[in-house]
């Protein structure tokens, strides 16, 4: 039951519109740096637009997202209207109204600090304000979905919450509270020096805030492909979900132990100290654990639906699925990302080895091959699932998804995987010009150069995507029916209240984060002495 | 056997092979914990240890990283301490001269904004954050010209911000020592 199919649109729209933008600067970036791109004569515009680019895919895209899908599985899986739809404008329109005035400086080079902001360097006020309007419209679409289920427990007491709405209410909450370091950042720190009216800054302590928005975001980004890894594809190729209880306790495992260990972020950094680096590091390998059972209950689930459509032998079945299923094939490529990407995570998280790729190009190639790769692509299988039922239209053009869903496939590996290599010759990220003519640095152009060239396909299964999305704007009408999710094998008549619930995880989650936030924090922001003067950007 | 019953079998099935899972899940984190543990205990490279705070508008002034102090020096110990600092948009000094098979400590702190120091080809890798002092623990078995560009973005000239580290022989170096002061390769 989508009743307000109007909303959800818009927040889908607007998604991938700013990600349609942000994209063509991506690839541009890509090609600029390469070496078959020609010398920037002004490298201040590469930061420019990597400003622009990693606060629109890291802000802007995923919350959007998020929230559109967070609304439709609200409506559809309590089966009950949207209560707050006049809050939930409001919301929408303040990230409307965020995104433009954080756009405005950053076009006008008066932003150029990057998405992570980094002080001392300081930018236009403006910006930082307008990713704080960003973020507090996205508070408000929180305590939608809290309200709403709130009153959806009210009408149905003691049944099990479902899944859908049980997962994305915890990535709900998981993104308040990470959202938290980060504002408290911009507010008690940055925001006042951007506007004059502080001079110093704290440095180290405002990287330590930022690790603690920086790990736990991922996360908030991955909530949606995690939902539809669930609730959406074990019934859209006839399956169902193994283990509804092992669902519940993955996405509770992602609340609790994502947010203590942002400092992993801070290995290589001074301002921390080692015990805590290693309490970080070993949390960090505790946060594997969702997704090692995410994965094995998947690949279950699957096998369900390959069985119930005649497959056998021990790896026999994998045949028998629906492969060309679009949502089939997205899982795939998803599940491929994920499993590279994966093992680069080891890597990064590792208190050693974090060491020889820290701030190269391996960084980006990661996540790039996570967030853009296994995550974004599921993006994608989520609005074609959805799109039939917010437009009442039908998809009609499979092939072309299938070819669009392949292309970003091929694209993400072609980039990716060059990018890693570079990083591990050593090459850094966030530069504008590498000089190829050097000899140190010439054996690494080739790479750049597929990784351009990988760019390029992911632009045009980008605009495809988006050409196939308009086009189903316009096909005839048909009856798409109630949208629905998957169901377990064994659907739960009851569940126990602490996976039915979220408060108990909820006070973990700040609990464990003050206990390893808690001292380092107050430790930089009671020492004297290590405010540093600001740098304004343009200024020079 | 009834359809309640095969329901039944089939969902304690599940259960088993589940928890069998979960349990190969666990092993592996717990694993991986250990491993960078013990890793950590035999001395591989460590992330900083400790915490020094500096005041960078004073560093040119007085203390450590006076200008005349920046670069390379032969300890009594026969270690050597390398100091350097990054600024807008450059190391100084912006060629770090070591010897070979010598364990160094290098000692570095910004000067403005967040910059990083990066030695390819090796893990040393450090932030630079304006009033604290990186420190890491190295050691070059290879003799040669390595680049060291600035690996965090520190505004519109962080793409120029490269510096070089020479790896010379440990007899050669110690050569240059002898008439003390503090030893670089600029200009060579
Ligand atoms: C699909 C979604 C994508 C997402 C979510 C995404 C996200 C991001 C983010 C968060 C950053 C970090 C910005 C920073 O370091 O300040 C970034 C950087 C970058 N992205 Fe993307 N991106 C996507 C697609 C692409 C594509 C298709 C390309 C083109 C090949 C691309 C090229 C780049 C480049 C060149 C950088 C800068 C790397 C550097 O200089 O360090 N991105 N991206
Ligand atoms: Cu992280
Ligand atoms: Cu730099």
């Amino acid at each position: 039951m989508l009743v307000n199919r109007k909303l959800i649109l818009a927040h889908f729209w607007l998604a991938f519109a700013v990600f349609g933008i942000a994209l063509t600067l991506g690839a541009w970036q890509m090609f600029i740096r390469s070496p078959i791109g020609t010398w920037l004569s002004n490298p201040e515009l590469y930061y420019r637009s990597l400003t622009a680019h990693g606060t629109v895919m890291g802000y802007v895209f995923p919350t959007l997202v998020a929230m559109g899908f967070g609304y439709a599985i609200s409506e559809a899986a309590l089966q009950q209207r949207l209560v707050g739809v006049r809050w939930a404008w409001v919301g929408f329109w303040l990230i409307v109204a965020g995104s433009v005035m954080a756009v405005i400086p950053i076009a006008l080079g008066r932003a150029s600090v990057l998405y992570t902001f980094y002080p001392p360097l300081i930018g236009n006020v403006f910006y930082y304000l307008g990713v704080v309007l960003v973020v507090v419209g996205s508070w408000i679409w929180v305590a939608l979905m809290s309200v709403n289920l709130r009153v959806w427990r009210r009408a149905h007491p003691g049944a099990p919450v479902p899944l859908a709405m049980f997962a994305n209410v915890a990535g709900s909450y998981l993104w308040a509270w990470t959202a938290v370091g980060a504002a408290l950042e911009l507010l008690l720190q940055i925001i006042p020096v951007a506007a004059g009216l502080k001079s110093t800054i704290d440095a180290g302590l405002a990287r330590v805030f930022f690790s603690w928005t920086l790990h736990a975001i991922v996360y908030f980004w991955l909530m949606p492909t995690y939902i539809a890894y669930y609730t959406i594809v074990p019934r859209a190729i006839g399956g169902r979900i193994y283990s509804d209880s092992m669902a519940r306790i993955s996405f509770i495992l992602f609340l609790v132990v994502a947010m203590p260990i942002g400092m992993h972020h801070t290995f290589a950094d001074p301002q921390v100290g080692a015990g805590f680096k290693f309490i970080h590091s070993a949390f960090t390998a505790l946060v594997a654990l969702p997704t090692l059972l995410t994965v094995f209950t998947i690949c279950a689930s699957v096998e369900i639906a390959a069985r119930l459509r005649g497959g056998r032998g021990m790896f026999g079945w994998i045949r028998a699925l629906p492969w060309d299923n679009p949502m089939m094939l997205a899982l795939a490529f998803s599940f491929i990302m994920l499993g590279f990407g994966g093992a680069g995570g080891l890597i990064n998280m590792s208190y050693q080895l974090d060491a020889s790729i820290h701030n190269t190009q391996w960084i980006t190639g990661h996540f790039h091959l996570i967030f853009g790769g296994a995550i974004v692509i599921m993006y994608f299988a989520i609005a074609y699932d959805l799109w039939p039922h917010l437009t009442g239209r039908e998809l009609i053009d499979v092939r072309l998804i299938r070819t669009q869903l392949w292309l970003w496939f091929i694209g993400m590996i072609v980039t990716t995987f060059p990018w890693h290599w570079v990083g591990i010759l050593g090459m850094p990220r966030r530069m504008a010009y590498f000089d190829f003519g050097d000899p140190a640095i010439a054996p690494q152009a080739l790479s750049v150069t597929l990784s351009a060239i990988g760019g390029f396909i992911l632009l045009a299964s980008g605009i495809m995507f988006i050409v196939i999305l308009a086009r189903g704007m316009r096909t005839p009408k048909i009856d798409a029916g109630p949208y629905r999710f998957a169901l377990a094998v064994h659907q739960p008549a009851t569940v126990p209240v602490a996976l039915n619930t979220h408060a108990l995880w909820v006070a973990l989650m700040i609990g464990l984060t003050l206990t390893n936030y808690g001292y380092p924090i107050l430790n930089l922001a009671l020492s004297s002495g290590t405010s540093v003067p600001a740098v304004y950007v343009g200024a020079q | 056997m009834s359809a309640e019953e095969t329901h039944q079998a089939s969902a304690e099935v599940a259960a088993r092979v589940e928890r069998r899972w979960a349990t190969i899940a666990v092993i592996i984190v717990v694993m991986m914990a250990l491993l960078a543990a013990f890793a950590g205990i035999h001395r591989a490279t460590m992330p900083q240890p400790r915490v020094e705070t500096i005041d960078p508008a004073r560093i040119h002034l007085s203390g450590e990283f006076v200008e005349g102090n920046l670069g390379s020096v032969l300890e009594a110990n026969g270690t050597v301490t390398v100091r350097a600092i990054g600024q807008q948009y450059s190391f100084t000094p912006a060629c770090i001269v070591v010897p070979a098979d010598t364990p160094i400590t290098l000692r570095a702190t910004s000067a403005d904004v967040v910059h990083g120091i990066l030695i390819q080809a090796t893990n040393v890798n450090t932030m630079l954050v304006p009033g604290y002092i990186s420190e890491q623990l190295m050691r070059f078995t290879r003799i040669g010209d390595y680049l060291m560009p600035c690996q965090e973005f520190c505004s519109f000239g962080h793409e120029g911000m490269w510096g070089k580290v020479k790896v010379i022989d440990k007899a050669e170096f110690a050569d240059r020592a002898k008439g003390g002061g503090r030893l670089s390769c600029v200009g060579q």
